[in-house]
């Protein structure tokens, strides 16, 4: 199912060509501050990023840990929903016609805004995906046929407790890459294990030769290099937001928030690059090999 | 309105855990797996006679069912309508009927291996009933409330302490009962190679709004036989407070075939539906999907969950089961909603009147039922689900008179 010519598959190309993994931040639309998102996405694409996950906010972000869900809170005070994330999407594709954005949110904002509208406002806008936490394959019907309509790619979670035969399936319905969730938990979590991300990254490589990024317990280069040691992306998530966030509580402007959000995507670059590109290769099985020990600290 | 057939009740939900367009498994990958297994071990249990004894008995000597149906004659008669009927539910062991679904999920949990229970709660009945279960069967208990509820229900906090429990306050969102069920599926996503989450309501992701409603459809059962035994008939209308739901559907669920007997769900109007100020889905709301299942949403036009209000901390809730949409579309069970003043008068009077003091949520129910009965001719039977006790209650009754204790 991997058909699509998007710019979510053209990056991967891109990179596998080149031997190296996707560095994917992820932000909250419109958190710390209302206007700092599109700047922000400019400046991560400087600093490294190659793919942006924008999440949007939702009033029960229940796969969010702690500084997530604060991120959610805090955007929703400042009034941004679904509308202006796509809004979003469109003004950052202004000036950067390559780099791919996925929204990633929860299934109501998307069912209250009608699985048709969505799926034309968020192509007007030059959306490549979305990742809808608690729409598993299941219930996604109605939404895909609209998704494929337009070109969008939706993208799926595999997650720990994911049986072999159900990653078929989820395979079979996943388009742009997959997304493995490095552990039982919520965002931001702290018992990232890296064999266990190994074992199951070959897995998922047994059913697809979509690319597998893996997110979840990434905080820093040493988690992204290690992890990059087997997969083709690496999301980090709640260690941004984090910082942006306390950079905005001690005061600071937009401009020293986008300078230390660029300075961390930057050291996680840095981390992933420093894996060989022994396994950079994404097709399927050559990553049972690797040995995540070696992974180098940035 | 749909007729619905036993062929139809035998069908629904579908294997997807589909009530029509509602109901389903709108949740993270991670919980998949052990939904999975839930269904597949509730499929084969639900059939095993073995599993059926050992539930019967614990209800029979644990909870001390049946439950009465009891005629309230001199409420009845100042009304001045329809015969009313409570269903004793109030009587069980920990005050509600709440203690029906745990004792069956315990059951579930027992037979899976997990030795650490979870729970969500809004007024803790749920977390009372979860918290006793957990204590005799020697198991890990953690109840997630909203602090605003902590504050609320102080006394159902304190027994769920001392039955052993921790409560864990929650401080996201609007702090009460969804903003704890967020954090119970935070917990269970976390925790669930050696927990079992007991969700307290017909809600959430399948296959809990079936297996719940079938816990608590003994409620019904027992009320369908007191009612042929005492009255010679059915009754003609039924009446249950609808938060989550499952009081009613317990009530409902063995009655839905019979045509003939009408089914009144009462949702809390809070300040009055028209102020926005209450928690009435069904009445109000629009389809969405929220923690783990499709149904009606308080939800503004962003798909963003609204704030509810409502007197009552077990009804104060922006969804409701699936089951009850189902049945709302089918126009099978008539949705209305009573605002918080007459709940409170019907809390008063039923007290004075029958020595009976009703949880205030269960008061919503009896609101209702004060207006519906006088429409109705004396030969005529109301069963309402007098769902749970209000001495948890007493605080915010005695707040809400003007009175410090």
């Amino acid at each position: 199912m991997t058909d699509n010519n998007g710019r979510i598959a053209r990056r991967f190309a891109e990179l596998s060509a080149a031997g190296r993994r996707a560095v994917i931040p992820y932000l909250v639309a419109g958190d710390p501050l209302r206007d700092i998102s599109v700047p922000l996405m400019h400046r991560l694409v400087e600093a490294g990023a190659d793919i942006i996950e924008l999440g949007v906010p939702f009033s029960d972000p229940m796969a969010e840990g702690p500084t997530i869900q604060r991120g959610h809170e805090r955007a929703l005070d400042k009034g941004v929903r679904l509308r202006d994330a796509l809004a979003m999407v469109a003004e950052f594709r202004r000036n950067d016609a390559d780099t791919p954005v996925l929204l990633m949110g929860y299934a109501n904002p998307v069912v209250g805004m009608g699985f048709d509208c969505f799926a034309e406002r968020a192509s007007e806008a030059g959306l490549d995906a979305l990742l809808t936490v608690d729409m598993p394959p299941e219930e996604v019907e109605a939404l895909n046929t609209h998704l494929k309509r337009v070109g969008l790619d939706n993208i799926f979670l595999v997650a720990p407790t994911t049986p072999p035969e159900r990653v078929e399936k989820i395979t079979e319905v996943a388009t742009g890459f997959v997304y493995y969730v490095s552990l039982k938990g919520v965002t931001g979590a702290g018992h990232l294990d890296v064999d266990s991300v190994t074992e199951h990254v070959a897995l998922i490589r047994r059913y697809t030769t979509l690319p597998v990024a893996v997110g979840f317990g990434i905080k820093d280069a040493e988690s992204a290099a290690k992890v990059a040691q087997a997969a083709d992306g690496v999301v980090v998530g709640s260690a941004l937001v984090q910082l942006m966030a306390d950079r905005a509580a001690a005061g600071d402007g937009e401009q020293a928030i986008l300078d230390a959000a660029a300075a961390l995507v930057a050291e996680i670059r840095s981390g992933v690059d420093s894996v060989g590109d022994s396994v950079g290769d994404s097709v399927g099985g050559s990553v049972a090999g690797a040995d995540a020990d070696k992974a180098g600290t940035a | 309105m749909n007729q619905i057939t036993t062929d139809l009740l035998a069908t629904t939900p579908d294997a997807a855990g589909r009530f029509g367009d509602y109901g389903g498994r709108y949740v993270s990958e991670t919980l998949i797996a052990a939904l999975d297994e839930l269904d597949s071990l509730y499929n084969r249990l639900s059939q095993d006679p073995d599993f059926q004894r050992e539930f019967d008995e614990d209800l029979a000597h644990y909870v001390g069912r049946p439950s009465p149906l009891y005629e309230a004659r001199r409420w009845s008669e100042k009304l001045g309508g329809a015969r009313i009927f409570f269903k004793r539910e109030d009587l069980n062991h920990t005050g509600a009927h709440k203690v029906n679904n745990t004792v069956g999920q315990a059951l579930l949990a027992k037979h899976m291996g997990k030795q650490r229970i979870i729970a969500e709660t809004g007024a803790g009945q749920h977390g009372v009933a979860s918290a006793t279960i957990a204590a005799r069967l020697g198991m890990e208990c953690h109840v997630f409330m909203g602090e605003e509820d902590v504050h609320r229900q102080s006394l159902n906090v304190y027994r769920m302490k001392l039955l052993g429990a921790e409560v864990v306050p929650v401080t996201s969102g609007t702090r009460t009962l969804k903003d704890a069920m967020n954090e119970a599926m935070r917990d269970w996503v976390t925790n669930v190679d050696n927990t079992f989450y007991i969700i307290g309501t017909v809600a959430g992701p399948a296959p809990y709004p079936r297996l719940v409603r079938d816990f608590q459809s003994v409620i019904g059962r027992e009320a369908r036989a007191q009612s042929l035994a005492m009255t010679g008939k059915l009754p003609d209308a039924l009446v249950a407070c609808v938060g989550g739901g499952s009081n009613a559907i317990g009530l409902f669920y063995p009655f839905l075939s019979d045509q003939d007997v009408a089914m009144y769900g009462v949702e809390a109007g809070g300040d009055g539906l028209a102020t926005g100020r209450h928690a009435a889905p069904l009445s109000a709301g629009t389809p969405g999907v929220l923690h783990g299942n499709k149904t009606y949403l308080m939800q503004d036009e962003d798909g963003q969950i609204l704030h509810t209000h409502s007197v009552s901390a077990g009804l104060d809730y922006p969804g409701v089961g699936p089951e009850h949409a189902w049945l709302k579309d089918m126009g099978r069970v008539e949705y209305v909603a009573a605002d918080d003043e007459e709940t409170l008068a019907a809390f008063h009077e039923v007290t004075r009147t029958e020595g009976i003091m009703p949880a205030l949520e269960t008061a919503h129910a009896l609101a209702y039922t004060a207006r519906l009965a006088p429409t109705m001719g004396r030969d005529q039977i109301i069963v309402v689900n007098l769902s749970g006790r209000g001495d948890k209650d007493i605080n915010t009754v005695a707040r809400l008179d003007g009175i410090e204790l």
